[in-house]
């Protein structure tokens, strides 16, 4: 031991420092590795540099520089008065803004959007934050109720009835229809090559629209009776609050686990009275606002907002349908999906605008707005299915198969199991539709509705203004919205993408 | 004593649930059936309101006005039309409309969203940031509003024909749109297009012959010289000996318009310009997803092998980016031939424009014209899921999986 430490050499001295290596972190760092490295790198960099040099300046000097800020018509903003080459016209915006944002809504009653707006954000914000708590409670919130009194807010108007009048009225239909094609049936046994079988099948419907009439007797003769009292809407109201507790009372497991049921329903029921109390829906509500004076952003988010919350169930919907083992239900999700993703959206707004209304009865009239939101809803939730499937199809089939050892049935296994574990999967894809939703809305201006898109357009013709510049400065400022809306969105999705994968990541 | 084995019982029982039913049994039959009334009784609704109230509009149904005059112009054809031809000649000049502008269009997207890619790919910092600001500004931008600007606000600010901005003498552009020289077949034309398709043919052959060699004998052919000669050198000496195939006619300003060339009309340059800036930025996406999916130990093991880093970008790292690239390209061209569509709010003559636009509100044939629309575009995308399925089965056979 000693020899090998008396042999081993020991240096006594320290040695020179070594020079510190090239620094590589950093903006210096960044600026030797990254831009000036080598020849064709600096090449790189000065024609980046010039490239973003002809985007940024031009930019700044339009928007901000050159603008004219103030003025009361287009001679403010020519350059023969302000005495230069004049970039945006921002009094052009101000003098539209209102038309941008509302349309034509009236003055008076703007307050109403501006409420729904406040509405909305108070309710999408707490859902979007993923500390908060009550998610079930809040997307109950915004999903459900929210459109209903965004509806009678901005549209206005009151209601009639209530859930038992609307049951009972759309049974008959349902019943007068059925009853109507059965008819229809039986005479054209009486032509047909196949009259028998005809007869047979006809008399069959006949009976069944017969039957379904005795069956919801009860219900339309309590509607009439309903009717023929005062105050129709409170007692359709409390009748209806009284059948629908005392189901879910019974769903709930009746004495023994039904009181939270038969709570949460009542507390709903109260909710939803103070609604109609506060907005006077019993007696007539707010003036009514028909559609065609909503424009600008107001029927861009009307239409994006009701496009988002009526194509997820049809998107869950299609997406548990094309994955069903019962080949009918199969094969019509695949056809359904494919159709409306194989076709342009025009196309579908034109067959909502000009081929829809033909297909209703013909005293039975659908608003443009609501034919539009018709197509853009089944449009979507084609894409929204596929989505969905791909969440679907990530869940690993243990988990189903658990479910059924634990002898959970289908609907029990799809809404506590599967479906749960798989929106959280495609909650980044969701929200990518949504954007490409958000963007398509602006084709609804095609079939004369006035999104901000369309309301700008129009704004463009109006001679009070009508510059070198305007145009210009139009689509600067509804660049600007979009993008901030569209970017805003993909950065939650990023972030969300992110929270998701924090167990992969490493 | 051997007893034989007994039959398996008949299960014609089981048979029929399953192939009505499915996994569901007899459940699924009830189900099907149920779904199957609730469609027969839809489709019922549809047809007697659609028959009701075109009685009411005193429409007759059916496809017979397709031989009527459709008494309009349209402003761009690619074959010969007059207001005087047929609502299906009209639906032919739609389509042809929609097809050049969405090929047009994957041209430039295609050109552009591979720059972009390769930007965005670039190790200088400031480029790939120059390429991440142009593809989030685009993306977040709807196509319309984009296709409007064009044509609204750039287009309409270009000066008048007298005033256009000229390259070279040979382009003008004008908010009249775009005029270029239009080539006039020579007296050479037909030898010249004979030799140079023989060329090609020739081309592909050798390129055949030199990977059948390499692949079987491991025989290294270099072909390039030949290939060079047959689509150049083959064709510029049946040029000098027959004369030239084209002359180019030179746009030429006369009065307030120009006379001579081609005029490009402004709403096909706004259309092609915007679907092309929209649809690279997608693109561009996917390129560079795709290189980026192939692991970098498949360039160090090229380049470890002896490869060049152009051999080895070319034989190992892009082959197997086209793979993941390919379906999702397709799916991009898809949609731009989809979006080009769009035209209608701008009043380029395409399908939904001149069809599903101008024809339907002369003749009210709503049903009729829009089946037809959307039935070409369905026929379109099938198509090419179709061809994307098969290109997927080739891939994965040679795979090997």
């Amino acid at each position: 031991m000693s020899d090998i430490a008396s042999s081993s050499f020991v240096r006594q001295d320290l040695l020179t420092e070594r020079p510190a290596p090239v620094k590589t972190t950093g903006f210096v760092g960044l600026v030797r590795t990254r831009l000036f490295n080598s020849p064709t790198n600096i090449l790189l960099t000065i024609v980046g540099a010039l490239l973003l040099w002809f985007a940024v300046v031009p930019s700044v000097k339009f928007l901000v520089a050159d603008a004219v800020w103030s003025g009361k018509d287009r001679t403010a903003c020519l350059a023969e008065n302000a005495g230069f080459v004049v970039g945006a016209c921002w009094p052009y915006i101000q003098a539209k803004l209102p038309q941008l944002i509302y349309g034509f809504y009236p003055e008076a009653e703007r307050w109403r959007v501006n409420l729904t707006f406040i509405l909305a954000v108070a309710l999408l914000v707490p859902l979007l934050v993923p500390r908060l708590p009550a998610k079930g409670l809040n997307a109950s919130l915004f999903f459900v109720a929210f459109p209903v009194v965004a509806f009678f807010l901005l549209h206005g108007g009151g209601i009639k009835g209530f859930g038992l009048s609307w049951t009972a009225g759309l049974l008959e239909l349902f019943d007068d229809s059925i009853i109507g094609a059965g008819q229809a049936l039986l005479g054209l046994s009486k032509t047909s090559a196949v009259g028998p079988l005809l007869w047979v099948v006809g008399s069959f419907v006949v009976l069944l629209g017969t039957a379904i009439h005795w069956l919801i007797l009860p219900l339309t003769w309590l509607r009439d009776q309903i009717q023929g009292a005062g105050q129709s809407v409170w007692a359709d109201f409390a009748v209806t609050a009284v059948i629908v507790s005392l189901i879910a009372f019974g769903f709930g497991g009746g004495l023994r686990t039904g009181w939270r049921a038969l709570a949460s329903s009542i507390v709903a029921f109260l909710a939803i009275a103070v609604v109609i109390k506060l907005m006077g829906l019993d007696s007539g509500g707010l003036p009514v606002v028909t559609t065609n004076l909503w424009g600008g952003l107001l029927v861009t988010l009307v239409v994006s907002v009701t496009g988002i919350v009526t194509s997820l169930p049809i998107g869950i919907a299609l997406a548990l349908g094309r994955r069903s083992t019962i080949p009918l239900i199969r094969i019509f999700s695949i056809a359904f999906i494919e159709f409306w993703r194989g076709v342009p959206l025009i196309t579908v707004l034109f067959f909502a605008t000009y081929m829809l209304p033909l297909f209703l009865p013909g005293n039975f009239t659908v608003d443009g707005l609501v034919r539009a939101l018709i197509g853009i809803a089944l449009f979507t939730g084609a894409y929204q299915a596929e989505n969905v499937r791909g969440g679907l199809a990530a869940i690993q089939r243990g988990q189903g198969e658990a479910a059924a050892a634990l002898g959970l049935s289908w609907w029990k296994t799809t809404s506590l199991i599967v479906l749960p574990q798989a929106l959280r999967h495609v909650i980044p894809n969701l929200v990518n539709s949504f954007i490409s939703l958000f963007k398509d809305t602006s084709l609804v201006s095609i079939v004369a509705l006035f999104d901000l898109l369309g309301s700008l357009r129009a704004s463009f013709s109006d001679p009070k203004w009508s510059t070198p510049s305007t145009a210009f400065t139009g689509f600067a400022f509804a660049g600007i919205i979009y993008f901030l809306f569209c970017f805003g969105m993909s950065r939650y999705s990023l972030f969300v993408e992110h929270r998701l994968n924090a167990h992969r990541r490493n | 004593m051997s007893t034989e084995a007994r039959k398996p019982p008949p299960q014609i029982a089981l048979k029929i649930r399953r192939i009505l039913g499915g996994k569901a049994g007899w459940n699924g039959v009830a189900v099907q059936f149920a779904f199957a009334a609730i469609l027969g009784w839809i489709g019922y609704e549809i047809v007697s309101n659609a028959r009701a109230n075109l009685e009411n509009q005193h429409i007759a149904a059916g496809f017979g006005f397709l031989r009527n005059n459709a008494g309009f112009d349209v402003n761009q054809t690619l074959i010969p039309y007059t207001g005087s031809d047929t609502f299906l000649r009209v639906f032919v000049v739609g389509l042809l409309n929609t097809l050049v502008v969405s090929v047009v269009g994957i041209f430039f997207a295609t050109v552009i969203g591979f720059v972009v890619a390769l930007c965005r790919l670039s190790p200088n910092w400031l480029l790939s940031r120059v390429g991440e600001i142009y593809v989030e500004i685009i993306r977040n931008l709807p196509l319309l509003f984009q296709i409007l600007f064009w044509y609204l606000a750039v287009l309409a600010a270009l000066p008048n024909p007298r005033q256009s901005i000229s390259l070279l003498g040979i382009v003008f552009l004008s908010n009249r749109g775009l005029v270029v020289p239009s080539p006039i077949g020579g007296s050479g034309l037909e030898p010249f297009l004979a030799v140079l398709a023989f060329g090609v043919v020739a081309a592909l052959a050798l390129r055949y012959h030199a990977r059948r060699a390499l692949f079987q004998r491991g025989q290294v052919i270099r072909i390039w010289p030949y290939v060079l000669g047959l689509l150049i050198g083959l064709p510029l000496a049946t040029m000098l000996l027959t004369g030239l195939p084209f002359t180019f006619e030179l746009p030429q300003l006369k009065g307030f318009n120009f006379a001579g060339g081609s005029r490009i009309i402004p709403e096909f340059v706004a259309l092609t310009l915007a679907l092309s800036t929209y649809t690279a930025a997608f693109i561009a996406e996917i390129v560079r997803a795709g290189i980026l999916s192939v692991h970098k130990g498949q360039m160090e093991a090229g380049s470890s092998l002896g490869l060049s880093r152009g051999n080895t970008l070319r034989l190992i790292v892009v082959p197997q980016a086209m793979r993941v690239i390919v379906p999702p390209l397709t799916n991009q061209y898809l949609n731009l031939t989809k979006n080009s569509s769009l035209a209608v709010a701008i009043g380029y003559p395409d399908l939904v424009s001149v069809f599903a636009g101008t024809s339907l509100s002369q003749t009210g044939q709503a049903i009729e014209i829009i089946a037809m629309t959307m039935g070409i575009y369905l026929l379109i995308s099938l198509l090419t899921s179709a061809i994307m399925s098969v290109y997927g089965w080739r891939v994965s056979r040679s795979l090997g999986a």
